[in-house]
């Protein structure tokens, strides 16, 4: 117990330290906000501008939250069919790495001309880019099922659904979730990134347009937002996972 | 091959001339000898030989989870895969499932094996529960059934492995060196534990075991099995009354089977591979 505060001690004080370090450097050396603005005149341009920026942000959370649940969905199918069958794992895994291997800014603009401008390619971009670590954990989990155990369950004449359903499906849940905080943090890149390049709205486009005109105070503003959807997403995920797959994490004392 | 008193009655399981080659072509290696071996009713046979010998190739055929290259098996003088048999299997490593509960984990058989699966839903609080928890209570489980694998000693684990094992009623057990991994102690103790659950069924069960004290307690007949590729160099009856203790095993007649096995074992012929 002390010794978890202690870590937790450390670890929040270093982030203070950061800021508080970031805020005296920045007047020692007299850098202009034009370059890198204070936290705190980051801090006062969020509040000053919290009403405007707050449309933006819901936008990029619902594009990235579309796109990461259509992504989980696609992604545990496609791991669930790969892992499970040596056939499918053999066709599919080439194809999969290959797209997986594009950059994904680089798709944007075909999503742009097949669908427009707007929330479209920004859910598409989060999906895409979130659906290959989910596919390789899920397969990883299932595809190491201990052969001592697949044996006692062959012994039992277990159908391969059975076997699946009752022992590689939950043996597979913790590398399924961390890859769904990986995923979810992958997400934000990809909504961000297509509302960037083709939007007008979102996070991403509310900094393009602030880093035009130079509102550089705006620009850190919309990064402080995107850290702390990310972070609140990557927190609830690890403790959505704490109390699925608590099993396999008991040295915290989880059940 | 020697005929046993067991041969005589309708056996069980019965192997007929079976070997089992591993891989194809040129790259062929033969794990198991023609072997025949015939296996009764309520018997309780150990397998006992050198690494690598087909101990547990033959405990795979048992469980169909391996075809014979030649060779036939029947099992109740029908052949195997005709009819489902019911098995019970445990390893050396207990493979409980480590989200579920030790009581969830007994019951899992239960989930899968016909025809019990098809009341599961309707009796897995009731009266499923109630078997699995006196099976657990048997080999001194009962405060341990809401716990879970990683809470339990390595002994308590291969307790609760038996109980899957057996929770099915199965018509054979087959047992791969469940024992293995445990300290002298606890084994000696598993033992007791396993001749009580024998001794109470009528279940038929095949060990295997590197252990010839363990053998010469626990089972009937003990057939010793050759080095790669593996045959049975004898079959031998142990007729010591039951229940055994571990006292027993340091009595003369005791001393004297277990030393003529390891004589069998170390002195057996080395054959040149084909």
């Amino acid at each position: 117990m002390m010794a978890s505060i202690r870590r937790r001690a450390a670890s929040i004080s270093l982030i203070i330290g950061l800021f508080v370090f970031w805020e005296v450097a920045v007047m020692a050396f007299g850098i202009s906000s034009l370059i890198l603005p204070r936290p705190s005149e980051i801090l006062s341009t969020l509040y000053a501008r919290g009403p405007a920026i707050w449309p933006h942000a819901k936008q990029t959370l619902y594009t990235t939250l579309m796109g990461f649940s259509i992504g989980v969905m696609i992604g545990l199918s496609l791991g669930t069919l790969i892992g499970s069958s040596r056939l499918a794992y053999d066709t599919a895994y080439p194809l999969l790495v290959g797209i997986s291997s594009i950059p994904k800014v680089a798709v944007v603009p075909i999503f742009v001309l097949w669908f427009g401008a707007g929330t479209v390619p920004a859910i598409l971009t989060a999906m895409i880019i979130c659906i290959f670590p989910i596919v390789v954990n899920v397969a990883t989990g299932l595809a190491t099922v201990e052969p001592e155990l697949e044996d006692v369950m062959k012994s039992m004449k277990a159908s391969k659904l059975d076997i699946l359903w009752n022992v590689a499906l939950p043996r597979a849940m913790p590398y399924f979730f961390a890859s769904l905080k990986v995923s979810v943090t992958l997400a934000f890149v990809g909504s961000v990134v297509a509302e960037t390049v083709a939007s007008n709205r979102g996070v991403g486009n509310m900094m393009m347009i602030a880093s035009a005109s130079f509102n550089v105070p705006l620009v850190f503003a919309g990064l402080f937002v995107l850290a702390t959807m990310g972070v609140s997403l990557y927190v609830i995920f690890s403790l959505i996972e704490r109390r699925v797959v608590g099993w396999a994490m008991r040295k915290d004392g989880a059940v | 091959m020697m005929l046993s008193p067991q041969t005589l009655k309708t056996p069980l399981i019965q192997f007929e001339g079976v070997a089992v080659d591993y891989g194809r072509g040129p790259d062929r290696v033969r794990a198991l000898e023609p072997t025949s071996l015939a296996v009764s009713e309520g018997d309780f046979v150990a397998l006992v030989g050198p690494s690598g010998c087909g101990k547990s190739t033959l405990l795979k055929l048992a469980a169909e989870l391996l075809q014979p290259s030649a060779g036939f098996i029947l099992f109740g003088g029908r052949e195997l895969g005709a009819k489902p048999v019911r098995v019970g299997m445990a390893f050396q490593s207990s493979t409980l499932l480590p989200w579920m509960t030790i009581r969830d984990n007994v019951m899992l058989p239960l989930k899968i094996v016909p025809p019990f699966r098809q009341h599961y839903r309707a009796k897995r609080r009731g009266e499923y529960r109630d078997k699995v928890d006196a099976l657990l209570a048997q080999v001194g489980l009962r405060d341990f059934a809401d716990s879970y694998p990683w809470q339990l000693s390595g002994g308590m684990m291969q307790r609760a492995n038996l109980c899957r094992a057996l929770i099915h009623e199965p018509d054979l057990l087959l047992l791969d060196e469940p024992f293995g991994a445990l300290d002298q102690f606890t084994r000696e103790e598993l033992w007791g534990t396993l001749q009580e659950l024998w001794m109470a069924t009528t279940t038929t069960v095949i060990l295997v075991t590197h252990d010839l004290r363990e053998a010469a307690y626990l089972a009937n007949r003990i057939c010793v099995m050759s080095p790669r590729p593996g045959r049975i160099l004898e079959d031998r009856v142990v007729s010591f009354e039951r229940p055994r203790t571990v006292e027993m095993t340091y009595e003369p007649d005791f001393v004297s089977t277990i030393q003529h096995l390891r004589s069998m074992i170390v002195h057996s012929p080395k054959e040149s591979p084909k």
